[in-house]
């Protein structure tokens, strides 16, 4: 879910160490007590019950999803390659 | 919603499977570890697909199946218990104790039990009924022991006094170790728990792959995660290799999440703990510390856990070691189905012997 707001600060656990996230118009808060790395706004949260466990980096997503990608590719022109011979 | 459709993509998927297929050259077992694997594998289909010399066992990795029936009873006392209030998520609700009651029936007989979100609704409960103590039945793994761990802390800095946690928590790695030393569990693989692993961080599993040279990959939850983790599994499998490998790098990162762990270590030290079907394994729990007794429900209420029976027929255990499937129990699917659940396997949404009735029957 995408980092909308956040409030308090991260060496604080009294602060109220709270992010607003959004996901498709759907906004809700989650705690960041144990977020594995403070977020900044645009970022992604992976939450657990109600907590923060992991922020996601948009550009490593997007990594993951490219090699994924490229592997199927892969496959897929080998396979072209396998039907021609 | 972004960052998850793309890894549910079948467009991925399909040459995904092909993939592993062209990287099988040899029968292989893999035990899914976490609960939430085993219903991704049958939700999506990923166990039909699959080629056939993949063997999938399922493990340990259902926080609610491994519940011990002596902690079920020591919940259901609790529930008893006038001015007290029992905070739970919603899994553990329907799990029968050693008489075959649960919190279901508790509930229905006047106890006062509320299902919540996230451990923090509890301190709402907390301030809502002043005269009531609330109990948070903390049952789970490393995802889930970091925000109880914030929540007894923010419970003391709001000097909210009526709130205590009921600790089952365990850890992930010891029930492995205990298991892979069984002989007669011969896996060559672990596909490893994805949230798990982004709190204790994929280099915990390390000791796995040197001592029993078993191929560890850190996986995520979607179709194409699960494919590209038993894609490396398969390819280490093929070169004889033995290592820890992350497939779930969006998430997961090899060290571990200090923030989490940091508040863990500060509000819980280790102990022992018994699993269901596992018994008591040393150091592979978590107890509040005794500068947070307060918030320890077992030593506020007095609570003593007594040895309980499992139901009678009921193959959990052996279920949970990976030693048989549902199938194998004489009580599934007959006396033991999801509307009637005897064991807890049957119960929980992450539970095998659920995964197997919602999807095989």
């Amino acid at each position: 879910m995408k980092v909308i707001e956040i409030q308090g600060d991260p060496d604080d656990f009294l602060s109220g160490q709270i992010a607003l996230v959004d996901a498709d118009g759907i906004r809700k808060e989650t705690r960041l007590d144990i977020v594995d790395r403070w977020p900044d706004l645009g970022d992604y949260l992976i939450i657990h019950a109600g907590f923060a466990i992991h922020t996601l980096d948009p550009q490593e997503a997007e990594t993951n999803i490219r090699l994924m990608r490229e592997m199927a590719e892969k496959v897929e022109a080998a396979e072209a390659v396998e039907q021609r011979t | 919603m972004k960052y998850l459709d793309e890894f549910r993509d079948q467009t991925l998927a399909e040459p995904l499977l092909k993939e592993l297929r062209r990287s099988v050259t040899k029968p292989f077992r893999v035990m899914e570890v976490c609960g939430t694997h085993t219903m991704s594998i049958f939700r999506s289909g990923l166990r039909t697909l699959l080629p056939e010399e993949i063997e999938l066992i399922s493990g340990p990795g259902c926080p609610v199946c491994v519940t011990s029936a002596s902690h079920i009873d020591a919940i259901l006392a609790m529930a008893e218990l006038q001015n007290t209030r029992i905070a739970l998520f919603g899994d553990l609700f329907r799990v029968p104790g050693s008489n075959g009651l649960s919190l279901a029936n508790a509930s229905s007989q006047g106890a006062k039990v509320d299902i919540v979100y996230s451990p923090m609704d509890s301190l709402n409960l907390a301030r809502k009924y002043p005269e009531e103590l609330i109990v948070f039945l903390g049952v789970g793994f490393e995802t889930t022991t970091p925000g109880i761990a914030a929540t007894i802390l923010a419970a003391k800095n709001s000097a909210l006094d009526n709130f205590a946690v009921f600790s089952t928590h365990k850890t992930m790695p010891p029930p492995l170790l205990a298991l892979l030393d069984d002989p007669e569990l011969q896996i060559d693989g672990l596909l490893c728990p994805g949230h798990v692993s982004s709190i204790i961080g994929a280099g915990a599993y390390q000791p796995l792959a040197d001592t029993y040279k078993l191929a560890c990959v850190v996986g995520g939850f979607e179709p194409a995660d699960i494919l590209q983790a038993l894609i490396l599994m398969a390819r280490q499998i093929a070169n004889g290799e033995a290592r820890v490998e992350n497939a779930y790098t969006r998430a997961v990162r090899w060290e571990e999440n200090s923030r989490a762990q940091q508040m863990v270590r500060a509000i819980f030290k280790t102990a022992d703990m018994e699993w269901r079907g596992l018994g008591v394994i040393p150091e592979s729990g978590l107890a509040i510390r005794e500068e947070y007794s307060h918030y320890d429900a077992e030593r506020r209420l007095n609570i003593k856990l007594t040895p309980a029976t499992e139901p009678k027929g009921c193959r959990c255990g052996e279920i949970l070691k990976g030693k048989e499937v549902p199938s194998q129990c004489p009580l599934y699917g007959k006396r033991c189905t999801p509307g009637n659940p005897v064991g807890p396997c049957m119960v929980s949404s992450e539970g095998t012997c659920a995964a197997f009735f919602k999807y095989t029957q």
